[in-house]
């Protein structure tokens, strides 16, 4: 409904065919999309519409990544980078597209992880109630995303460093409140055993199983981001980031809008947080505190805020550089390497990597300058 | 024409990269990687520090060899929490191909790296002070050797030292977690049987900065006060105890009363006089060993503590068994290291502060020291040793079935309020 209104609005003005915030290379598309067409031949335009070589190579390159890769390099970087990313994802969807910079994406996937605990099975025998794994997730997610919708309306009213503020108690009131509740969360100590379950014949457990199951699930959570931007609730999601009172003025709830942003980046941290708990065999306080917290909001900025792909990037380059920055500085001063590249690449490209990527094509490439340029914010 | 010069730099610059990576580190035949794994991030940064001295301090002792070949630690670090205790384990047996592997520092993470160790039976683990009792009491690894004793097992012999000097009520401060559970079933397995009473328990949060509702919980009819509490908690709640005036004896648990507790200011200094923990070592232990020890850890860390800290000591003895046994297979991993595990299991050396051995869940027996605070001749606090417990098994001196009967300890096990 809404959204008929916003296509109204926006075909007045002369930006009527570019859509908001295009990635720097691909050909400008426009935001209308047949509406007739079945679902799947949509989805199937949109996917070749979307795709280019680069992609397709990418694509390729994760998919067999398994089968040249270790297993520790499938399991602790790859699968654990995927996890990661999913859950910086969400926090780009809400913070690239919809202008609200939330800290408590961890806690929201930290809950679903503690919650297929709960539901499922853990060493901890009293609390948990082995129900079959796909009900305790099924169940983890809806009432993760419920939790999302909770933070997202109380927080939907601010704006900009108090969103950060608010956020954060929320993170760190859960993060106590799991450390000292006993009946349910099991205190300091936790869930123990938390495995992913075995299908059919395929066990989950084992590092590429694993991995399959992450990448799958962080390739639906990108495809449906970067599908959902187009339409017309990311449109107007990206306009009320930009001016929520002329979207208001315009007839569009802003509220209802964000939440809904909260409610769908919740769904995508919970699906990560599953993933991290399943990858950790465990999930306590620990996992969800304010280091974890923090960890997500530098993931997403490391690899670019603004775009979908930047929160996997920044990820892969993270779980690298904790795994392996003690093997460049011995001891104690390993922390000093992983903060130190944060530094530099937060300084040198506010738009993180892939900035910092869109800027050295540009130098080294001055023939083609038109498809490198770098959208103002 | 500058276009062109930039990319041949930049060909060449990526192509020394590749060239680096390439060629791998020189190997040589003779090395053997050990993993080592202690909390250099987090809470305990400089526990883990002292950790690795203790570490280095085994390895140097040989000289940097074992087993005829020349040792390398492959050092890595945990924030104390049990998810990046594994992923550092899981890098260096993964990637790093250790066959032997050394750490963690803390209990929950030795609860996981013990269960990840299932998972990798061709690799050898070896704790490093974790004391939880879990790790080998339930479902242990048969690939998981701790030669220090735990947390409950240090705890042993003060419950009857403390009815000794006439407790016979106490009420109890500790923090809210593995470590101090077992220190507190230590405690109360021994101190219960013989009759004391734990009138009440109070769990505070590990950090806790406020103990107001604590101390006014705690009844008047009381002989002492249990404090089970580590670092900067132990200082607070002493003087938060202080000025609410306070006066009950204390009693402390095996980090407890360390060096920032004795130098402790307020007007109560005196009345730390006395107090008695235990633990499974004390600065004071009067044997030529465990003053060697010190004066070979003084030497060879300038930077180090005045003396070797309980995680340098079980770090110590836990590398040390490591490379006494390769020295007694002469090296030889081979057989999904059986030879190797076979020796492991023979350990039985004279360590700095008592013999170390295990037993059949591969969990160290050692002696515990009650010490009390006493004032030296020129005005310092230090903790004397006024009672050695030798032989302390996982059990507590139970039986295999009377312990099980009591389970581990927990916030409500074991129970003697009445």
């Amino acid at each position: 409904m809404s959204a008929a209104y916003w296509r109204r609005a926006m075909n007045t003005g002369a930006t009527a065919r570019l859509p908001a915030r295009p990635l720097p290379t691909q050909p400008s598309v426009g935001v209308g999309v047949d509406q007739s067409a079945p679902t799947t031949l949509r989805w199937l335009e949109f996917l070749r519409r979307e795709l280019s070589v680069r992609h397709w190579v990418i694509l390729v390159g994760v998919l067999i990544y398994p089968f040249v890769a270790s297993p520790f390099f499938t399991y602790q970087i790859g699968a654990q980078a995927l996890a990661l990313g999913l859950i910086a994802l969400s926090l780009t969807l809400l913070a690239g597209y919809g202008g609200m910079v939330s800290l408590a994406q961890m806690t929201v996937a930290g809950l679903a992880g503690y919650l297929v605990a709960i539901f499922g099975h853990s060493a901890a025998t009293t609390i948990s109630l082995n129900w079959p794994w796909w009900l305790s997730v099924l169940f983890a997610l809806a009432l993760a995303v419920v939790f999302a919708i909770a933070v997202g309306w109380l927080s939907v009213r601010t704006e900009g460093i108090y969103t950060i503020m608010i956020t954060l108690a929320i993170g760190v009131a859960l993060f106590y409140f799991a450390q000292q509740n006993y009946t349910l969360f099991n205190g300091h100590q936790g869930f123990n055993q938390v495995f992913p379950p075995s299908v059919g014949d395929v066990d989950f457990r084992g590092p590429v199983p694993f991995y399959y199951l992450a990448l799958a699930c962080a390739l639906l959570g990108y495809f449906f981001v970067k599908h959902l931007v187009r339409t017309p609730f990311g449109v107007a999601l990206q306009g009320i980031r930009d001016n929520p009172r002329r979207m208001h003025a315009l007839g569009f709830n802003v509220t209802a809008h964000r939440v809904a942003a909260y409610a769908v980046a919740g769904l995508l941290a919970a699906v990560g947080g599953v993933l991290i708990t399943w990858y950790n065999n465990r999930i306590s306080p620990g996992s969800m505190g304010l280091g974890v917290m923090i960890n997500i909001l530098v993931i997403a900025v490391l690899g670019g805020i603004k775009h979908p792909i930047g929160a996997f990037v920044g990820a892969i380059v993270f779980v690298l550089l904790q795994n392996f920055a003690i093997d460049l500085v011995a001891r104690e001063r390993f922390n000093l390497v992983i903060g130190g590249v944060f530094l530099v690449i937060v300084l040198f490209s506010p738009d993180g990597l892939l900035g910092l990527w869109a800027m050295v094509r540009s130098r080294f490439r001055p023939q083609s300058p038109n498809t490198n340029q770098r959208r103002h914010p | 024409m500058k276009v062109m010069k930039r990319r041949v730099w930049v060909r060449s610059l990526l192509a020394a990269a590749v060239a680096a990576a390439v060629v791998s580190p020189a190997w040589s035949q003779e090395t053997l990687k050990i993993g080592l794994l202690a909390t250099l991030e987090g809470p305990f940064a400089v526990p883990g520090q002292d950790s690795m001295r203790g570490a280095d301090l085994a390895l140097k002792e040989k000289n940097g060899m074992a087993g005829g070949k020349k040792i390398e630690f492959i050092k890595l670090s945990s924030d104390a929490t049990p998810d990046k205790a594994v992923a550092s384990t899981r890098k260096a047996v993964e990637q790093d191909k250790v066959p032997i592997m050394i750490g963690p520092l803390s209990g929950d993470e030795g609860i996981a790296v013990k269960n990840y160790a299932k998972t990798q039976p061709g690799v050898t683990f070896i704790n490093g002070s974790s004391g939880a009792q879990a790790t080998t009491l339930q479902d242990p690894a048969p690939n998981f050797y701790r030669f220090n004793t735990e947390g409950a097992q240090w705890m042993v012999g003060l419950g009857e030292h403390a009815l000794a000097k006439g407790y016979k009520k106490v009420f109890l401060i500790a923090e809210d977690y593995g470590f101090p559970y077992s220190q507190v079933q230590g405690f109360m397995a021994s101190y219960c049987a013989k009759g004391g009473k734990v009138v009440d328990k109070a769990w505070v949060p590990l950090g806790t900065k406020d103990y107001s509702s604590v101390i006014a919980r705690m009844p008047k009819d009381i002989d002492a006060v249990l404090v089970v509490l580590g670092g900067s908690d132990a200082v607070n709640f002493l003087t938060q105890y202080e000025q609410t005036g306070g006066n009950k004896p204390m009693i402390g648990g095996s980090i407890t009363v360390d060096q920032t507790v004795l130098n402790f200011k307020g007007k109560r200094r005196e009345s730390l006089l006395g107090t008695a923990s235990a633990g499974p070592m004390a600065d004071s232990i009067d044997t030529p060993e465990w003053k060697k020890f010190v004066a070979d850890y003084k030497a060879a860390f300038k930077d180090g503590f005045p003396s070797p800290s309980l995680f340098a000591y079980l770090y110590y003895i836990n590398t040390k068994a490591t490379l006494d046994a390769l020295d007694a297979v002469k090296g030889d991993l081979s057989n999904g290291h059986k030879a190797y595990r076979e020796a492991l299991q023979k350990t039985n050396f004279k360590g700095p502060a008592g013999t170390v051995k295990i037993d059949s869940n591969r969990n160290g027996v050692g002696p515990t020291y009650i010490t009390e605070v006493v004032k030296a001749s020129d005005g310092s606090f230090y903790n004397k040793v006024v009672k050695t417990v030798p032989d302390i098994s996982q059990t507590l001196g139970l039986s295999e079935t009377e312990f099980k009967k009591m389970g581990l300890g927990s916030r409500d096990v074991p129970d003697c309020r009445k």
